[in-house]
């Protein structure tokens, strides 16, 4: 780890372990409090496992009443909730804090009910994101929004991060599909925001909670919309002799009024890493690949893909081909699939990094992103959401060379300035957590920030709930609370009147 | 009201904002104005015309992406947009003469702060699911932005979600980010006659459910469809929209057409006629004609709209509703000047959650009836320490919301 400053532990809290693990012992009976240090530390890291630490206790509840009592005690005795779902954060918005009780919510693993006549399932924050298609594919439905860790990662989890996914292009993120929440906030407090209706009244307080990392509220419940199979999906795989034209083809699919189901796109490093892993068919002899997704009726999707087929042409493509079977269609994925491994077979360790810029800056990003890995003397692979210009190269480096990681964490750092400085964002999918966290002034000022942090203070005055995520500084909600104006000390506006 | 502003950017808004903070003054704020007769009549000394905060920053159709300033007439968006063959997708709807007010008058801010989309809402999501980023001034007299111009970010907590909806109660809005879609190719409607409210929600609940993406779900009865402006809806009728590429939209109608087979035999409607229909539910025409009489807007779950419709009618005989959404928005008007508060809400009450606001109702009414849904404690709670968090004098719009 390097250089990473978390919120100062409170003393007094850590001398009085003994006492709050019996207290939370009293709350949630049994094998639901481990306070045993082995056994915590397998929650001692999130999926981002350059940073760890043993939480201060960990806790499992499996009731809202336990959930309720367990933050109502923790409010009134001072002591900071790191709530977490199945841990797989990649920006460490799930890292304990030596001196905070770790809240898994992984008990909370039950479909509560499912709505078919007004298409949404209400499902406790435990269950995973696959887990949600699973419950409801019967009758052809699923959950729209896809994360690469789908099989693994929880719904709650997806409420906290605002996860994405290949999908998310046409169907939305997270927030565009959850309709409903049940929260429990800091001082015990259980809230419903939304549900089976759409648009929540009064402030849309389901905006601010979905991607709050866990900062706002331990959610205990989740109303998810659900949507219809598409009846055919069908891929089409494009190789190009440069990123330029590629990028193009992007654009134009796009300008032409098509919104695939996904679009993703890989450069030749990743290509070749991904061919060698599982030998998808990837052409070789290409500097980037595109895989395009349509889904819809047949008679749609064959409209289309004629169509995007002629834009690629238009493009200078050097490959096309179109999967004919379910079984060729997967295939073209799987390689895209198995794109992160497949580069940790090259490389001894590598960095995913997250940013999202304009689509139209992806060939001058490319270009840029190969100049910095040569300056650093590191390789860079590149696979993402093309798209919405949702970027994750993967920086390649050794964690057994000394200086390696530093400038590994270096080189990301500049990447994701990149992506602020050519009109895009930090983070598309994965969070700020705590990797992020201290680039947040690239693309806020403070005051900026400050608006943001006041949500924090209306959900959490005492500012318990996962401190140190998201924020480089948390200011006092006492201190950003201070508005300093005098009568007659401000200038008279010279603004016209009517 | 004794003054009137008319500030003409962002810095005089600032400069606004931070002298009504010094004199303790509270402001109300409008842009278009179209909506301004929505919510608790504001008691302020002041009042902001930010219509001069006008005018299109940036707009890259390949990006699918429009920065305006925030008081830009949607009418200029849409016709921008639609010149380049592509629209904002939750279908803003022209609520102007509904309220008694001139048509095409509305703006993009009047849009994002009352996040009232239209009849696609139920497949493309709502105003705040398509705003991308915000500038805005808060009631601390603080110049802030939030988001971006990109479809994808999770960087920081989404205030361009949180402050929509928000009535001007939180912030000034001066400049906003949305995305924007290509529009469909071509559109056809699907019309079911004669059935009622119930066998219309299974209908409309068993066309949601199936692939043929159906992109407008409405029912309307009998005494309200003549209304409408179409031709041949005066028995009552359930309709339902396809859009997209012809190929596609001819299949989807081949399927739906099926799905509704038990409910009836499915009429088309043209791509004309189809724009003219959605126009007019979106814009609540037969609600229009008579401005005076207290005018509901409930969101329920679809299947619950029936139910909650039956309940008001038996109590308030001629009252008049009508179900977009797939049966999960409600348009309700009632007979004589009492909007019946406690009736309404009670139905509501009955529902698996939702809420009912009164759109419509002359000023004093307003005064003494809750416009938007109460809230329980704990919420109302957390929204109060939200106002106070962004706007702790209490200057923008105080009371609009309530509290």
């Amino acid at each position: 780890m390097s250089g990473l400053v978390m919120p100062p532990s409170d003393a007094g809290v850590l001398q009085r372990r003994d006492e709050i693990v019996a207290a939370l012992r009293a709350i949630v009976p049994g094998e639901g409090v481990i306070s045993d240090e082995a056994e915590m530390r397998v929650y001692e890291t999130d999926g981002l496992t350059a940073y760890r630490q043993v939480p201060f206790v960990v806790v499992l509840p499996e009731t809202v009443d336990q959930v309720a009592r367990v933050l109502r005690y923790c409010h009134n005795n001072g002591v900071k909730v790191v709530p977490r779902g199945a841990g797989t954060s990649l920006s460490g918005g799930a890292l304990p804090l030596a001196d905070g009780v770790l809240m898994s919510m992984m008990k909370f693993n039950r479909v509560l009910d499912i709505d078919f006549d007004n298409r949404v399932a209400v499902v406790q924050p435990g269950v995973t994101n696959l887990g949600i298609t699973r419950a409801v594919e019967h009758r052809g439905f699923y959950y729209a929004p896809d994360p690469s860790s789908q099989i693994a990662c929880s719904i709650g989890g997806n409420v906290a991060e605002n996860a994405g996914g290949v999908h998310c292009l046409k169907y939305g993120l997270t927030t565009n599909n959850v309709l409903g929440v049940e929260l429990v906030t800091i001082e015990g407090e259980v809230i419903r925001i939304g549900g089976r209706h759409l648009d929540a009244e009064g402030y849309d307080l389901l905006g601010l909670v979905v991607g709050s990392e866990g900062m706002l509220g331990v959610v205990t419940e989740v109303t998810v919309r659900l949507l219809k199979q598409p009846d055919t999906a069908r891929a089409i795989l494009i190789g190009f002799p440069t990123n330029d034209d590629a990028g193009k083809c992007v654009a134009d699919v796009i300008g032409a009024g098509i919104i695939p189901g996904g679009m993703e796109m890989m450069d030749r490093p990743a290509i070749h890493a991904a061919e060698d892993f599982v030998h998808a068919g990837y052409p070789l002899d290409v500097e980037a690949l595109l895989i395009v997704e349509l889904d819809g009726p047949k008679a749609e999707v064959d409209h289309l893909l004629e169509r995007v087929g002629a834009i690629a042409k238009a493009n200078n493509a050097a490959h096309i081909r179109v999967s004919e079977t379910e079984a060729e269609r997967l295939s073209f994925w799987a390689g895209r699939k198995a794109a992160f491994p497949a580069v940790g077979r090259i490389s001894p360790d590598y960095m995913c990094m997250d940013g999202t810029i304009p689509r139209k800056a992806l060939p001058h990003v490319l270009t840029r992103m190969q100049e910095m890995a040569a300056s650093y003397g590191l390789g860079v692979a590149n696979v993402f959401h093309a798209g919405d210009g949702n970027l994750h190269p993967l920086i390649l480096y050794d964690a057994n060379i000394p200086g390696d990681l530093d400038k590994a964490e270096d080189f990301g750092a500049d990447i994701l300035r990149l992506c602020v400085e050519v009109g895009g964002v930090l983070t598309g999918e994965h969070g700020v957590g705590v990797e992020k966290r201290d680039l947040m002034g690239e693309m806020f000022t403070d005051i900026d920030m400050d608006h943001q942090i006041r949500v924090k203070c209306a959900f959490d005055a005492k500012q318990l709930l996962n401190p140190g995520k998201v924020f480089p500084t948390l200011n006092s909600c006492a201190e950003l609370g201070r508005m300093h104006v005098h009568k007659g000390q401000m200038p008279f506006p010279d603004i016209p009147r009517f | 009201m004794t003054d009137r502003f008319k500030p003409t950017d962002e810095k005089d808004v600032e400069a606004l904002v931070a002298y009504a903070l010094g004199e303790e003054t509270p402001l109300e704020l409008w842009s278009g104005g179209t909506k301004r007769s929505i919510g608790r009549p504001p008691q302020t000394e002041y009042g902001v015309d930010l219509s001069a905060l006008s005018g299109i920053v940036d707009y890259d159709p390949a990006e699918l992406v429009l920065t305006a300033r925030a008081a830009t007439p949607l009418a200029e968006i849409e016709k921008l947009l639609d010149d380049n063959g592509q629209m904002l997708a939750f279908e803003p709807a022209d609520l102007g003469p509904l309220l008694g007010e001139a048509a095409d008058k509305g703006t993009l801010a009047g849009l994002y702060g009352t996040n009232f989309a239209g009849s696609r809402r139920l497949q493309a999501g709502a105003v705040r699911d398509h705003a991308l980023g915000i500038r805005a001034v808060s009631g601390r007299g603080e110049i802030f932005k939030s988001g971006g111009r990109v479809m994808k970010n999770v960087t920081g907590y989404d205030l361009t979600k949180g402050l929509a909806g928000s009535w001007g109660t939180l912030a000034v809005l001066t400049e906003l980010t949305f995305k924007t879609l290509p529009k469909p190719e071509t559109a056809t409607t699907l019309v079911v006659h004669g059935l009622n409210p119930e066998t219309a929600a299974i209908a409309m609940a068993a066309a949601m459910g199936s692939s043929s993406e159906v992109s407008g779900a409405a029912h309307l009865p009998a005494d309200v469809a003549r209304g409408f402006g179409v031709d041949g809806l005066g028995e009552g009728a359930t309709v339902m929209r396809l859009e997209g590429f012809g190929p596609s939209v001819e299949a989807r109608a081949g399927m739906l057409a099926e799905v509704l087979r038990p409910f009836g035999l499915a009429e088309r409607l043209d791509t004309p006629t189809t724009a003219t229909l959605w126009r007019a539910i979106g814009a609540v025409k037969p609600f229009a004609a008579n401005t005076s009489l207290p005018l509901w807007r409930i969101s329920v779950a679809p299947t619950d709209g029936p139910a909650v419709v039956a309940a008001v009618i038996g109590a308030a005989e001629g009252a008049k509703a009508f179900f977009d959404w797939a049966g999960g928005l409600v348009w309700l008007m009632l007979p004589g000047p009492d909007p019946m508060a406690d009736t309404v809400r009670g139905a509501v009450a009955e529902a698996q959650g939702g809420h009912a606001t009164l759109i419509r109702a002359d000023a004093g009414t307003r005064a003494a009836v809750p416009v938007f849904q109460p809230q329980p404690a704990a919420l109302a709670n957390l929204a109060r320490r939200l106002k106070d968090q962004f706007d702790p004098a209490g200057i923008l719009n105080p009371g609009r919301m309530g509290g």
